[in-house]
């Protein structure tokens, strides 16, 4: 009887191993195929890239075109001047805008950070998690001009005027959805070994929460919350029947307030070629300070938070 | 110094899975106790029970007695108190990312409400030299992010942050699992030294580790401890049949 051959172990030698050719017409077909679809999609991803900057460059080139001329130390440091009148500005509504944003960030980013802590710290799988959470989402879709007439009929109506306050109030609502729910992603992001390092260490499950997880979490939660200023410093709907607009200086947080969006709104709309010309200036000047404050935040943010491998 | 651990009818769930069935084992104070067993035989579930670390797991339940010197873990004490005094090194090194190294260190102190930089500077110095990576890191200890390190010199930079809260106990779960030999050597010396001040509990894969660090060796299997004994008398003569089993390698 003819023996198998036996390799050192004393189990049978493995028949040979068929030789696998991938020189055949049809796979040498497969790979042209795949290489070209390789480079069709990596053109189509830049393609789209540019269509997203198109826009955003466009806007900002024609903003400078339209409204840097109308930019001089009056429109810092004056108020709106009457039709025909040279030298107005619209000091009253930078300076409205930053007080009703300061409000709105300072009520709507603890709010909107605090729930989210909830949400992915201690209201997972819980009634009172999902329903805020589902709450977060519906709110998210509320159009500005419904949360607009809801101040309006909850602050303004029962106080008898309209004021700084109840724009700002306007505007953190609408913060809130956008910081609570990137506030939870980003936390759900913090390894779970991390939290489990700080607790093993005899550390209470609020300070984890608080200086480890928040802490590692941060930087995505300060975009969030940079998305979300963002998204409401070039809101005016909230803030027609709110903050309501003022032709004079104001800083009172219980009076009517003027704030940029208005004021555009109110110069594009008007049948003026002056006005129009510093509603473009004005428009630049809104873009500007979102632009500003986000870059002064990432800054602050990135020298606070020690970054890994430096 | 290290504190005896008294185990008696330990019992753990995850769910409905009874993963630790009646453990009773005596751990002695300052010597290293190796666990070994296959994987999901129940000793990472038994050291997270010493440290009360298993019921953070929301589906995670725990009966029976852990007295730690004349503490009774789960009835005397918070769990935040007791994982103050039993130190837990991990599988994976789980540096704080956003810290340095030096803030890593002392991050038990600091989080617990420790101020006084004298005492945090001292204690971060003594415990990178007693997890002996002191002379590796101590020029830029205090600019260099923890995870900016290899991963051999984080697992010693945990057991540094564990040593820096002055624990009673240490324990280990599988803590050179990830890293490679020379590391894992490091590991090692590292234990033989801080067993004489600390009771360390170390889980492992590896039988040779567990014969060259630890007095004593356990062998779980199937959520039961099988046998308790000296290292020695387990890897020479085991009483039981599985013990030997899985130590000559004919399963697990």
């Amino acid at each position: 009887m003819s023996s198998q051959a036996l390799t050192p172990n004393g189990t049978p030698e493995p028949a040979p191993r068929p030789p696998m050719n991938f020189n055949t017409p049809a796979l040498r077909l497969n790979f042209t195929i795949r290489k070209a679809l390789n480079n069709v999609v990596s053109g189509l991803a830049l393609l789209a890239t540019l269509l997203v900057l198109v826009p955003l460059a466009a806007i900002l080139v024609y903003l400078f075109y339209k409204g840097f001329s109308s930019l001089n130390y009056n429109f810092f440091t004056k108020i709106p001047a009457p039709p025909g009148v040279e030298g107005g500005g619209m000091a009253n509504s930078i300076v409205g805008s930053g007080i009703v944003l300061a409000l709105a960030s300072l009520m709507g980013i603890p709010v909107g950070i605090a729930a989210g802590v909830y949400l992915a710290e201690f209201g997972r799988g819980r009634m009172l998690g999902n329903a805020i959470r589902f709450t977060a989402d519906v709110l998210n879709g509320v159009p500005s001009i419904v949360v607009g007439i809801s101040m309006y009929a909850l602050i303004v109506k029962p106080q008898l005027h309209f004021s700084a306050f109840a724009g700002g109030v306007a505007l953190a609502v609408m913060m809130i959805p956008t910081i609570t729910r990137t506030t939870e992603e980003m936390l759900a992001t913090v390894p779970h070994s991390i939290r489990e390092a700080a607790l093993g260490l005899g550390v209470p499950k609020w300070r984890t929460t608080l200086s480890v997880a928040l802490r590692t979490a941060s930087p995505g939660i300060i975009t969030g919350c940079m998305l979300a200023f963002a998204r409401v410093a070039g809101e005016t709907a909230p803030l027609l029947f709110t903050a309501l607009g003022n032709e004079f200086m104001s800083t009172s947080l219980n009076g009517p307030i003027d704030a940029l969006p208005l004021r555009i709104y109110k110069y594009a709309n008007s049948p003026f070629d002056e006005w129009h010309r510093v509603a473009w200036a004005g428009s630049l000047v809104l873009i500007l300070m979102i632009m500003v404050s986000v870059t002064l935040v990432r800054i602050f943010a990135s020298r606070g938070v020690l970054k890994g491998g430096n | 110094m290290g504190v005896g651990i008294l185990v008696e009818h330990l019992n753990a769930w995850y769910g409905t899975t009874h993963t630790l069935q009646d453990i009773n084992l005596h751990i002695p104070a300052n010597h290293a106790t190796a666990l070994i067993g296959p994987s999901g035989c129940g000793k990472s579930t038994f050291v997270r029970c010493l440290n009360r670390m298993h019921e953070t797991n929301p589906i995670a339940r725990a009966t029976g007695t852990v007295k730690m010197g004349d503490v009774d873990i789960y009835a005397d004490a918070s769990p935040v108190e007791i994982r103050r005094r039993v130190g837990m090194v991990f599988q994976r090194p789980n540096p704080f990312p956003t810290m340095s190294i030096y803030d890593n260190v002392v991050s038990g102190l600091k989080l617990n409400g420790f101020r006084n930089k004298k005492i945090l500077d001292e204690t971060a110095e003594r415990s990178l030299k007693s997890a002996a990576l002191w002379d590796e890191v101590k020029d830029d200890w205090k600019k260099k992010s923890g995870a900016s390190l290899s991963g051999g010199q984080q697992q010693r930079m945990c057991i540094a942050r564990a040593l820096a809260v002055d624990p009673e106990v240490l324990l280990m779960d599988e803590p050179a699992s990830a890293l490679d030999p020379v590391s894992t050597s490091k590991i090692e010396d590292l234990i033989f030294q801080l067993k004489s001040q600390y009771t360390i509990v170390i889980v492992t894969h590896n039988m040779q580790q567990a014969a060259r660090v630890a007095e004593n060796t356990g062998f779980f299997l199937n959520g039961k401890m099988v046998e308790f004994d000296s290292t020695h008398k387990i890897f020479t003569n085991p009483s039981d049949k599985r013990t030997e089993d899985y130590i000559t390698g004919r399963f697990g």
